[in-house]
């Protein structure tokens, strides 16, 4: 990769970006632009191939149809399993992090394979659906600050040996197992529950991304005045007693 | 009861069954003690309380009236209020012209429509397969639907998929928007259709197609699915710049005081619901004319000696649409969302907007969700000032009529601020 130009791949926004997903492209072609990279924004509809040569990857969250449509298509193409491989960086919310683990319960009640990126899988909660903020500690490993976003998903995803818990919940459920962890990540791969425009909350996580994806300690500055102020107001609403 | 547009007289009460009388009178009082109390109109505590009394008496209602129904993501309130203008030129109506759109606010509406020979009822979307199966409708007008306030409606396409199961058995003739797929989909299982060419600015919720999961094709206003073949319909009629082409290919002049292109797309469902009762377009298209605001959405109101006009939009769809009507810049533009219980407490939609479409206008965002609003705009290259409240916002902007656009319970706020 050139030293200043980024490839990023939005997959499937036809059947994957049902919560505002597109806020994760957005936000990311933003950090990278104000630190003057030269960002590319590659969006693959559900019928075409997607590339190899991508820096990162965007997959959305989306209803349990379109899932079970965007995880046959993905096996089918395996061009996400390959870019992987080569170390692109992978970034999945919702519907999209479960498919980039072992299995998940499709739309027929069925359990559908997934691309096994995340040594995790999924099954459906018994229990009421997870709807709300949620206020979780980001493994400290990454260096991040505390992750705030809203989750909306029935899924329980459990974690094997091959990856770590991204965030532990302070307020909410995460991957619904109980024991507080929330989404899962190993080396350049990352699934969360955060669903929709996670990153417009997380701009450290978006930047995390480009550093990954630049191979880079650090990043110049770039203003995050008005993410501070959303941050500041929705942790306060989150951890208030109601 | 509340809600209605003629006052009960209790002319057509003393033809209705004794149980239906007891529950209409109940409601009455209800919804009396109801607005006494200074909880609104009334209209809903009303309904409930006779359909806890009755609970046939929708059917009961409706039973006496040529009833049309109107459901649809956006623009259900206007087109029924578009609608019910049309058809009074072949007789008296009765409507909930307020929007109370669940069965106990129609009820209500309908309890109030003593002489009335038309009933002309929006209905939410969750309820239109069961407010179809009780009132026997002549016609039903679907219009659009798209993503709104997931965090607890139905999906979209489930939405559309329990239209097509509530309404394949229907009588009535349904009015189906043939450039919606979605739309489409659950109408093409009724028996008697007629398609309108209605436009969907919106594409976001139907690249997908609902019969099969096929990615749909799109080339320019046409649709179709390469996998199974699902199509977009002929329309019978069609918008066609400001025109309305009836199914003779007769052109008929839009000229309304709504603003916008989803209002044509409104006016021409409504002449085709009009056509079906036998009124023509001329003269359905020239009392719609009448129409100034709808429940205050499109109202020019003076506030601390500016205009400012008054613009609903609840869904990236409706933004959509909302966008593509304001004033060109240097026009100010007042931007207020709110994430409370009736708006959906999810922002995550502000995300699928075009925010990007206000370049150039000085932009001011206020509501509960201010800065959610504001990294949306950082984030899309805009200049925007955050204020606290609109006469803030108003003391700030520059001459000329202001554009204010607000969700659901942000656009109330706003009008109770406006009226003092
Ligand atoms: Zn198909």
């Amino acid at each position: 990769m050139s030293e200043s130009s980024l490839r990023v791949v939005w997959v499937y926004p036809d059947l994957l970006s049902t919560y505002g997903d597109r806020g994760n492209a957005l936000v990311v072609e933003r950090r990278a632009r104000q630190r003057r990279l030269n960002v590319t924004r590659i969006d693959v509809r559900s019928d075409q191939a997607i590339p190899t040569s991508g820096d990162i990857y965007l997959i959305g969250g989306g209803e349990d149809r379109p899932q079970r449509l965007a995880a046959e298509r993905l096996r089918a193409d395996s061009g996400l399993v390959r870019a992987a491989e080569n170390g692109a960086i992978i970034f999945g919310v919702c519907a999209g992090f479960q498919i980039m683990g072992h299995e998940f319960v499709n739309d027929l009640g069925e359990r559908e394979p997934g691309l096994g990126l995340l040594d995790v899988w999924t099954t459906r909660g018994e229990g009421a659906r997870c709807v709300g903020d949620v206020l979780a500690d980001i493994d400290p490993q990454l260096g991040l600050p505390q992750l705030t976003g809203f989750e909306n998903h029935q899924g329980v995803t459990h974690l094997g040996q091959g990856v770590k818990p991204f965030a532990t919940v302070q307020v909410g459920n995460g991957n619904g197992t109980g024991d507080g962890t929330e989404g899962a990540w190993r080396d350049t791969v990352f699934g969360t529950y955060m669903h929709g425009p996670v990153l417009a909350r997380n701009p450290a996580v978006a930047d995390l991304l480009i550093r990954l994806a630049l191979d880079v300690n650090a990043l110049p500055p770039a203003d995050t005045t008005w993410y501070d102020a959303l941050r500041a107001e929705r942790i306060d609403a989150t951890t208030r007693p109601q | 009861m509340a809600g209605t547009e003629s006052e009960p007289t209790g002319a057509r009460d003393a033809s209705l069954p004794a149980r239906a009388k007891i529950a209409v009178t109940a409601g009455r009082v209800a919804a009396a003690v109801s607005r006494k109390a200074g909880r609104g109109s009334g209209s809903v505590i009303g309904g409930k309380v006779a359909l806890k009394l009755d609970p046939d008496l929708l059917a009961t209602l409706a039973d006496h009236l040529d009833v049309v129904l109107v459901s649809a993501t956006n623009g259900k309130t206007t087109t029924t209020r578009l609608i019910a203008e049309a058809l009074r030129a072949a007789g008296p109506v009765v409507s909930n012209a307020l929007g109370a759109n669940m069965p106990a606010g129609i009820t209500s509406a309908l309890a109030g429509g003593t002489d009335a020979r038309f009933g002309v009822i929006e209905v939410d979307e969750k309820y239109l397969a069961m407010v179809a199966r009780d009132t026997r409708p002549k016609a039903i007008a679907l219009l659009n639907l798209s993503r709104d306030q997931l965090d607890r409606a139905a999906e979209t396409r489930m939405m559309a998929e329990k239209w097509r199961e509530g309404l394949q058995n229907t009588e009535a003739v349904v009015i189906a928007n043939a450039d919606d797929p979605l739309v489409t989909w659950a109408a093409s299982s009724c028996k008697k259709v007629v398609w309108v060419a209605a436009g969907q600015a919106w594409k976001e919720d139907a690249w997908s197609c609902p019969a099969c999961g096929g990615v749909m094709q799109r080339p320019g206003d046409d649709w179709f699915c390469q996998d199974c073949g699902f199509r977009r319909p002929n329309p019978h009629w069609a918008l066609q710049g400001t025109h309305v082409i009836d199914p003779q290919r007769g052109a008929w002049p839009i000229q309304l005081q709504l603003p916008g292109r989803a209002n044509l797309a409104n006016a021409t469902s409504s002449a085709a619901v009009a056509a079906v009762f036998g009124v023509s377009p001329q003269v359905a298209l020239e009392r719609m004319r009448s129409v100034a605001a709808v429940a205050g959405r499109y109202d020019v109101v003076q506030y601390q000696g500016r205009d400012i006009r008054l613009l609903l939009a609840k869904n990236p769809a409706g933004w959509l649409e909302t966008f593509s009507l304001i004033d060109g810049p240097p026009a100010p533009v007042i931007l207020s969302v709110n994430a409370l219980d009736a708006d959906g407490t999810d922002t995550s939609w502000l995300w699928d907007v075009d925010y990007e479409r206000l370049a150039g206008h000085p932009v001011f965002v206020m509501g509960q969700r201010k800065l959610d609003l504001a990294v949306r705009l950082e984030v899309a290259g805009l200049q925007f000032h955050v204020v606290d409240t609109l006469e803030q916002a108003v003391r700030m902007a520059p001459p000329g009529r202001i554009e204010a656009i607000a969700n659901y319970t942000a656009f109330q706020q706003l009008r109770k601020v406006v009226a003092g």
